[in-house]
């Protein structure tokens, strides 16, 4: 089932190249010709493997590196570097150790709206850290918190200067499985309950299921391709308990398992006919009408 | 069990001070009288040949001349008769005023060379060959040039503190945490803001490891180029006691040195740990 779908374009990466000189001469390409779109209040993911430039595509949107060829639209404009309006959530969390978690929040807060008074710069803070469940713990130092605790300041700080789009580097790569659970829901409450417009880079398959509204599906790098946009079948009010007894469910993870372990190898040597770089295939896998992936899986 | 710790080392601490005061006493105590002599040739020699009594003296002089100083620091009594106090005031303001001037030089200079590969290779070679001179070496340049002994030394100074602030500041700099930079960037912080609010305070602890190394400096520095330049300060006040064969003045100069510069750096240290950040 491929279907093209144009509508309400709030962020459109356009025919974007990357390349890097290669130690002994010549050049790398990351990847080239790459397009890809995601509508306003979308949640997407991004998964491929390593090397495959999720990253760099992720920092292109950020506007921290500039595409070689290409360009990437965002609201109908070109990004031409880092923005107020993108705010990045960095795996490594990046807090400033110097500040405490109100300082941290305010920072990015005072940056967006210079001409705020400090009460309400303190206010807008208080009510993200609030959000997040860290109320209480807004004079400690980062030093003084848990890793979960110091990624919720990262959502945090990203979240409170109301971007227009979230970008998140697999942000919840270094916590353990619990932590990464519980901030996961709440990372999917913020963004729904706000219509936050957001896009992740994750290696974690389940994490994709239940964040992403649309999976983009990168192969392997170097020269790596989008392969596929992948539609979530899955209901959007979902929840973590009864995520697998979703009809849809093996149905969409099968096929995403298949990607991340065969065709993200083998995709470019038996690239389909029909296949168009600038049009990726859009793919909504359901139990009824993916028999593909049941059958790798079986 | 630290207190404990504490405790025991106090102790120890008193203990070696006390030996070494009594090692000292025994040292150069009298000996009583030595031999019989001609007494207009004992009195020509004085105490030293008659009763055996060493020309170093004792903890006892030291201390009651200690006490001397002590109650009356700030006597001026003409060039050569100056108090201790006195001398310690022209020697620390000089150390401060060449000192902060280097301080206003480096850090600027070094937020420069940090930031910019480009200038960091450029003044590299210059930084290379200046950092190993030995500030006294310039001392006869600036004479020459400023043609005014006190700011010679306060020159000399300067140009001894620099180069340990200078070099910490652009390596603090230049390794700033490149995610915290990136954090700046997303948020579109203005390059000066950036500068005070991100840089500074993450390069802080390292530029005021380079700011604890150059007062060090600059305090050894002083007593040297005092002696060369005379006039005032501590290190004209050692040469001149040299010079009038007071030891006991000598010991003193040595000891209140030492004072000085431990305090000098631990104030230093005190505003180092404000600054360093848990990572």
């Amino acid at each position: 089932m491929t279907l093209y779908n144009n509508e309400d374009r709030f962020i459109s990466i356009e025919g974007i190249a990357r390349r890097y000189p290669k130690a002994g001469g010549g050049e790398t390409t990351i990847f080239d010709d790459l397009w890809f779109s995601m509508n306003r209040g979308e949640f997407s993911c991004i998964i491929g493997h390593s090397g495959c430039g999720k990253t760099t595509v992720l920092n292109i949107l950020a506007g921290l590196e500039l595409p070689d060829d290409g360009v990437a639209v965002v609201d109908g404009h070109a990004i031409e570097g880092p923005s107020l309006d993108r705010a990045v959530i960095f795996q490594s969390h990046a807090l400033l150790p110097w500040r405490t978690v109100l300082g941290n929040v305010s920072f990015a807060i005072s940056s967006k709206w210079p001409q705020w008074s400090a009460d309400k710069v303190r206010d807008q803070a208080m009510r993200f850290i609030e959000k997040v469940g860290l109320k209480g713990s807004e004079l400690k130092k980062p030093a003084e918190l848990s890793g979960g605790m110091k990624q919720r300041v990262g959502i945090a700080r990203a979240l409170s200067i109301e971007p227009k789009i979230l970008l998140m580097d697999e942000p919840f790569s270094a916590l353990d499985a619990l932590t990464r659970g519980t901030l996961q829901d709440e990372v999917r409450r913020i963004c729904l309950e706000t219509g936050q417009t957001a896009f992740m880079i994750t290696h974690d398959v389940d994490e994709a299921i239940y964040l992403a509204d649309r999976i983009v599906l990168m192969t392997n790098g170097p020269g790596a391709m989008v392969a596929e946009v992948v539609e979530n079948p899955l209901p959007r009010h979902r929840g973590r308990i009864d995520l697998h007894k979703q009809p849809d469910y093996y149905a969409l993870r099968n096929h995403l398992i298949d990607f991340l372990v065969t065709r993200s190898k083998s995709f470019k040597d038996e690239i389909p006919t029909d296949y168009s770089k600038r049009h990726p295939p859009i793919v909504r896998p359901t139990a009824a009408l993916a028999p593909k992936a049941d059958l790798s899986a079986a | 069990m630290s207190s404990n710790l504490t405790l025991r080392a106090s102790v120890l601490s008193f203990v070696i001070f006390a030996l070494f005061i009594a090692a000292w006493h025994i040292a150069t105590r009298q000996t009583g009288s030595v031999a019989a002599m001609d007494p207009e040739y004992a009195k020509l020699m004085g105490l030293t040949a008659t009763t055996g009594k060493s020309a170093m003296p004792g903890p006892f002089d030291v201390a009651a001349k200690i006490w001397e100083h002590l109650k009356n620091p700030f006597y001026d009594r003409g060039p050569n008769d100056k108090g201790l106090g006195i001398q310690l005031a022209f020697s620390i303001g000089r150390v401060m005023l060449g000192y902060c001037i280097a301080v206003c030089v480096a850090i600027p200079t070094g937020f420069v060379i940090g930031m910019s590969p480009l200038m960091s290779k450029a003044l590299n070679p210059f930084i290379q060959v200046m950092k190993p001179i030995s500030p006294l070496a310039w001392m006869p340049l600036a004479l020459y040039t400023i043609k005014d002994s006190s700011i010679s030394a306060i020159f000399v100074i300067f140009i001894c503190s620099l180069w340990p602030m200078l070099i910490n500041t652009a390596f603090g700099v230049a390794a700033v945490r490149k995610e915290w930079l990136n954090v700046a960037r997303t948020l579109e912080v203005r390059p000066l803001r950036k500068a005070f609010t991100v840089i500074l305070p993450a390069a802080a602890p390292t530029i005021l490891t380079g700011m604890r190394i150059s007062i060090g400096i600059a305090w050894l520095v002083i007593v040297a180029a005092e002696m060369l330049v005379g006039g005032t300060g501590i290190g004209y006040f050692v040469w001149n006691e040299w010079n009038n064969l007071s030891i006991v003045n000598v010991i003193i100069s040595i000891l209140v040195i030492g004072l000085v510069g431990m305090l000098l750096d631990q104030a230093l240290a005190r505003v180092a740990r404000l600054v360093t950040y848990p990572d």
